[in-house]
């Protein structure tokens, strides 16, 4: 992909639709691994058999299960977006913009495709590399200090990350391969952290977070779009793939303080982002608060819960994705992102003022878009789940209310008011951009009215993990487990009772 | 279905089980998704196709009445079909949000709560969207208008049919996302926009406790679904293993939500403000419908309230707040303001019957208050109409003789709602009243109190409207007009129910044809506490009184004199400031909130402290590395020297340490 992209020969309208013409293939590509994955198997699928890449246990071992499907998915569905988004707004380098993009998506799909250690952290390093590049040659006035900053903090938890693999390594038996790792392994707390720390840098979780409203602010519109579609979602991808099920024992000890943190995010998150000035601020803080939700729905041990941060990390990339994107799109308009320099624009953009409203709508959680399916199984999960008190689901559940304050305040003050002579002649989204945002918008639809064939997918590899940490009853256990709690006894009794009852009725 | 439909309604083929009544069968889930899907059709016809029909407003217009039309008809059949004796329907379409050991479903419960309910929403939403195409022509968004009240009517429409709690929660959440965009639909008017954004914010604090109250159901009975939940809790066994204190938080919390969409104290300041919004949405979604969900969803929850008794802080709740909004609407001189106040004050007399655990009557309340407050908010419409929109009563007067429709339709809301005798509000009110007396004699005694301002600030808003001198400025009394017949119709249409229904469905009190269409309910026939004591005709004569006493009262006071500009006194003067409810809740949390945040979590802790200790490491791992740096001096001689010490200490270390 990358060399393609890099002849310097071809003019600007074919480097484009080169680039273009690869993600979408890469996305018709993934397409294939939605319709052969077969969902009754929690096994990792599609991989192929591994090749040996280094002696001494290092090999090219891929595979995706029903939780990296939907992550490989949304990572080749946003870069074809991305690449669409980009199209007039790259003024100089176009084609290393190009390359750097397609670079990016090779990386992230590395991370959620790997089943080697080794490889996996091969990956997630070098998609710093091409992002390193977008914000810091395409970014805007601070960029050098944004992107310094995400590298360097990247790299530190990456650090500590690379540490905690080689002590697997040993532990394995000289292997590196994810598949056949299995604990109990020594000095698991510390392990734990070791990876913990790297992942929530990535996610982030408060106190991890402040490198992404710098790098968010200064990114260019398609790298903010895929940082916070993408590479945060290789944080949290991170807990649920190595840190829940490897080290379930330190994850239980561990979770007061996490979700402790997760709850801290959630609120404080919404409420930095209610104040700021900046709507790109707004909307990375605005992240933070989302991905709060994430980090507590992973550790809730439940099914409910963990299925509702997987559509979540999906929802947050498709209604952040957009937002960004929206975001950007008046940006090349006005040159502007204060949300003072706005105010009526409803009137002059009408196209423009729908789609964000419903994307706001999306990310507030209104029910019959995805963002309120994802939020409410974290919520309902959680309480349920007992991993902790509910205490931190009354918390976070406040953080609802906050999301709808940050977001229509920021509605009201772009969208409605009177308009200002300078926004008289903003044109509305053309074609192109129209384009870009619809396939979005279906998803936001999509899974806020019919969640089942994203949640059926995920719903065995979930259920792996979940017996995994579980000391709550889990799925398969449910049976068992209710004939010793009388509670579940009861609903079990009284369901089917009703079913029969319903069924009389019909009849 | 449709061969069924045909046959059942030409009555050419006696069906074989209801013979007696062919519209039985016609009970369906079919006739419920016709029903429901037709206003969706209509806000994707006028929202997608808006910029075409923009032309045509009136084509507009009559899509969105036609599709409420239709819905109208489906409830009316399964109304029919209810009451002629089919079972009610509780049937799940499919799984919405599911997997192993988890089901949230999307289904429908049609009884005869939802039936009622039905032909509210249908009803007067019907006549309000006719009414609407006269009143917002010319108006820019007049497509965009008719889409959003589309979308309206659904959610509300699937809020009163969800067969669980999480189907009511989506429209719960739908009728909000319309109620937001129809107050702020003049949007480029700060105080609408604002307004619209209070209403919304203010109702999210109210699904906090709905959101939590789920979940807690949720715990306990694995499920969201009425059928399940109800007998689960009916269970004899279900005190034992849950203990009583599950049910009790569950109802509270669920409260809480009907505290916020209801618009109840301390919640109740969003419904007032809401008055920016066009005037024909405020009858239909700020009086008739959105605003009695959290009535319906504790009388939906009947079965519940009746086990936890948790009713008593419902209906306390319910006349506090019937009381204290009505002492507000004493003073008000804006005639939408005083009409709001006067909403949330009968929303809270609901509360008190569907608290005392008299649900019908609760219900019956709604259904009353629906026509006259509706037909009373879409009076003061025409008054705007004719006054260019203004709605200070005080520059009003005399407008009877100008007026004479709009002027009598009103008079009829207005007697309706101050009890006079026969009238519908006399009938439903004094259920409640007389419910609320077997449950607490002081309850009864805040409520007739209430009865009383209720009927004094209702007629000062008369008198001084509609009587006396003209003190209509010149210009615009030159345009004063009637409405035109697409909106005075609607209003004589209304005036009809308003004045009647009460007589029809209330008639024998606890016998009444209401009481016993209902009592099918789930949870409302036990009436637990709810058996009044005493003579009803007795309670009867004391309301009518204290009504009469109350329009008497505002006849010596206002029909000779006009509301002073200037509060005369400390409680008038607390009183026209709405008791400064707005400026305590700013100072105390929107403003310690919004500076918080700006100075305290963002200034100080996000770029003070964390970035603070992010840039110090940096800072500090510089400043060693440059301390380290001068060791690099490039001349051999101190490299060689600091080598030979190094292997000096080793040495010194292996041979005298180990």
């Amino acid at each position: 992909m990358r060399g393609i992209a890099r002849g310097r020969g071809l003019g600007a309208t074919a480097v484009k639709a080169i680039a273009f013409g690869i993600g979408l293939i890469t996305f018709v590509i993934s397409l294939g691994l939605y319709t052969e994955f077969n969902a009754d198997l929690a096994t990792f699928q599609l991989g192929g058999t591994p090749i040996e890449w280094i002696p001494g246990g290092v090999s090219y071992h891929i595979g995706v299960d029903g939780i990296s499907l939907w992550l490989v998915l949304l990572t080749t569905f946003l870069t074809s977006v991305c690449i669409l988004a980009a199209w007039n707004s790259v003024e100089k380098g176009l084609s290393g913009f190009m390359m750097s993009l397609l670079a990016l998506e090779t990386g992230m799909l590395g991370v959620f495709c790997s089943l080697d250690l080794f490889l996996f952290f091969v990956f997630w390093e070098s998609m710093l590399i091409p992002m390193y590049f977008l914000i810091g040659v395409w970014g805007g006035e601070r960029r050098i200090y944004a992107t310094v900053k995400f590298v360097l903090y990247t790299m530190a938890g990456s650090a500590l990350m690379l540490v905690g693999i080689l002590a697997l390594y040993f532990q394995n038996g000289n292997s590196f391969d994810l598949t056949t790792l299995s604990g109990p392994f020594e000095h698991s707390d510390l392990l734990f952290l070791a990876f913990f720390i790297a992942f929530a840098i990535k996610v982030p979780l408060f106190p991890f977070h402040t490198w992404l409203p710098d790098a968010h602010v200064e990114a260019p519109t398609v790298g903010s779009v895929i940082l916070a579609g993408v590479l945060l979602k290789m944080g949290t991808y991170g807990i649920i793939r190595f840190c829940l099920p490897l080290f379930p024992d330190a994850a239980e000890k561990f979770t007061p303080l996490i979700v402790t943190l997760a709850v801290i995010g959630i609120i404080y998150g919404a409420l930095v982002a209610m104040v700021q000035p900046d709507l790109k601020k707004l909307v990375a803080y605005s992240s933070v608060s989302h991905l709060g939700f994430v980090v507590l729905g992973l550790f809730s041990k439940n099914p409910v819960g963990i299925q509702g941060s997987m559509l979540q990390m999906i929802n947050h990339g498709l209604s952040t994705g957009a937002l960004f994107l929206l975001v950007g799109m008046i940006y090349e308009r006005r040159h502007s992102r204060m949300i003072v320099d706005f105010g009526g624009l409803s009137k002059r953009m009408p196209i423009f003022a729908t789609i964000f409203m419903i994307v706001t709508l999306s990310s507030i959680g209104l029910p019959g878009l995805n963002g309120f399916v994802g939020e409410y199984m974290i919520l309902a999960g959680s309480f349920v789940g007992q991993a902790f008190s509910k205490v931190y689901v009354v918390f976070a559940t406040a953080g609802v209310i906050l999301a709808a304050i940050y977001m229509l305040w920021m509605f009201q003050r772009v969208m409605f008011g009177t308009l200002d002579k300078t926004n008289e002649n903003l044109p509305d989204l053309n074609a192109r951009e129209i384009v870009v945002l619809l396939p979005i918008l279906l998803f936001i639809v999509w899974i806020g009215v019919y969640p089942k064939p994203f949640l059926s997918k995920m719903e065995k590899s979930v259920a792996v993990v979940v017996t995994k940490v579980q000391t709550a009853p889990a799925m398969g256990q449910l049976e068992k487990q209710k004939l010793r709690d009388p509670k579940l006894a009861l609903q079990g009794t009284l369901r089917t009772q009703h079913e029969k009852r319903e069924k009389e009725a019909k009849q | 279905m449709t061969t069924e439909l045909l046959t059942a309604s030409f009555g050419l083929q006696a069906s074989p089980k209801g013979s007696e009544n062919p519209i039985v069968k016609i009970m369906s889930k079919e006739l419920i998704i016709v029903l429901l899907v037709a206003p969706l059709v209509g806000f994707l016809i006028n929202g997608l196709f808006g910029k075409w029909l923009k032309g045509n407003e009136k084509l507009s217009g009559w899509i969105g009445a036609l599709a409420v039309l239709v819905s109208l008809v489906c409830s009316i059949i399964a109304f029919t079909s209810l009451n002629g004796g089919a079972a009610p329907l509780d049937e799940t379409l499919y799984e919405w949000i599911a997997g192993e050991g988890f089901a949230f479903n999307i289904g429908f419960r049609v009884d005869a709560l939802t039936a009622v309910m039905l032909l509210v929403i249908t009803g007067v939403g019907f006549l309000i969207h006719v009414y609407s195409i006269g009143y917002m022509h010319g108006d820019e968004g007049y497509t965009r208008y008719f889409a959003y009240l589309n979308l309206f009517v659904f959610a509300m429409l699937i809020l009163v049919l969800g067969n669980n709690y999480l189907m009511m929660f989506v429209g719960w959440e739908g009728v909000g996302l319309c109620s937001y965009l129809l107050i702020g639909f003049w949007y480029e008017k700060q105080s609408a926009t604002d307004a619209g954004k209070k209403a919304f914010i203010v109702n999210r604090i109210g699904d906090f406790g709905f959101l939590l109250g789920m979940f807690t159901l949720f715990a306990a009975f694995g499920t969201l679904d009425f059928g399940t939940i109800f007998d689960a809790a009916e269970a004899d066994n279900f005190q034992k293993v849950f203990g009583a204190s599950t049910l009790v938080i569950a109802t509270l919390l669920l409260f809480v939500g009907a505290i916020g969409k209801s618009a109840q104290i301390p919640l109740y300041v969003w419904l007032p403000d809401a008055m920016e919004g066009p005037t024909p949405v405020s009858a239909l979604i700020h009086a008739a419908t959105m605003v009695t969900a959290g009535v319906y969803m504790i009388a939906r929850s009947a079965v519940l309230y009746n086990i936890a008794h948790t009713g008593e802080i419902v209906a306390w709740i319910g006349v506090l707040t019937a009381f204290f909004a009505a002492t507000i609407a004493l003073t008000q001189n804006d005639i939408k303001r005083i009409l709001a106040y006067s909403t949330v004050s009968q929303l809270g007399y609901m509360f008190v019957g569907v608290g005392v655990g008299a649900y019908a009557s609760g219900i019956f309340h709604l259904v009353t208050h629906a026509f006259f407050k509706g037909l009373m908010f879409l009076t003061a419409g025409s008054v705007m109409h004719a006054m260019a929109n203004e709605l200070d009563m005080r520059k009003m007067g005399g407008l009877k003789s100008k007026m004479p429709i709009t002027h009598w339709t009103f008079l009829v809301g207005a007697l309706a709602i101050a009890g006079f005798p026969f009238l519908s509000g006399f009938w439903s009110k004094d259920e409640i009243l007389h419910g609320a007396w077997g449950s607490s004699p002081l309850i009864y005694g805040i409520g007739l109190v209430t009865a009383f301002l209720t009927a004094f600030y209702m007629f000062r808003l008369i008198f001084v409207t509609f009587y006396g001198e003209s003190r209509v400025e010149p210009e615009v009394a030159s345009h004063l007009h009637e409405s035109p017949s697409v909106m005075w119709v609607p209003l004589a249409i209304l005036a009809i129910p308003s004045a009647l229904i009460g007589l029809l469905l209330g008639w024998g009190g606890h016998e009444s044809w209401f009481h016993h269409f209902t009592k099918s309910v789930e949870g409302f026939s036990s009436e637990a506490h709810g058996e009044a004591s005493g003579n009803i005709v007795l309670f009867m004569v004391i309301s009518s009184v204290v009504g009469l006493a109350g329009i008497a009262f505002a006849w010596t006071r206002y029909s000779k004199r006009v509301p002073s500009d200037e509060p005369t006194g400390a409680l008038h003067r607390l009183l026209a400031n709405k008791y400064y409810i707005d400026e305590v809740y700013n100072a105390l949390i929107v403003q310690p909130v919004k500076n918080g945040s700006h100075f305290l979590l963002w200034k100080l802790v996000d770029n003070g402290i964390i970035d603070g200790i992010v840039n110090g490491v940096a800072a500090l791992i510089r400043f060693i590395g440059g301390l380290l740096r001068r060791l690099q001096t490039g001349l051999v001689q101190v490299y060689i020297v600091s080598m030979v010490l190094g292997i000096v200490l080793f040495l010194a270390y292996y041979l005298f340490f180990t």
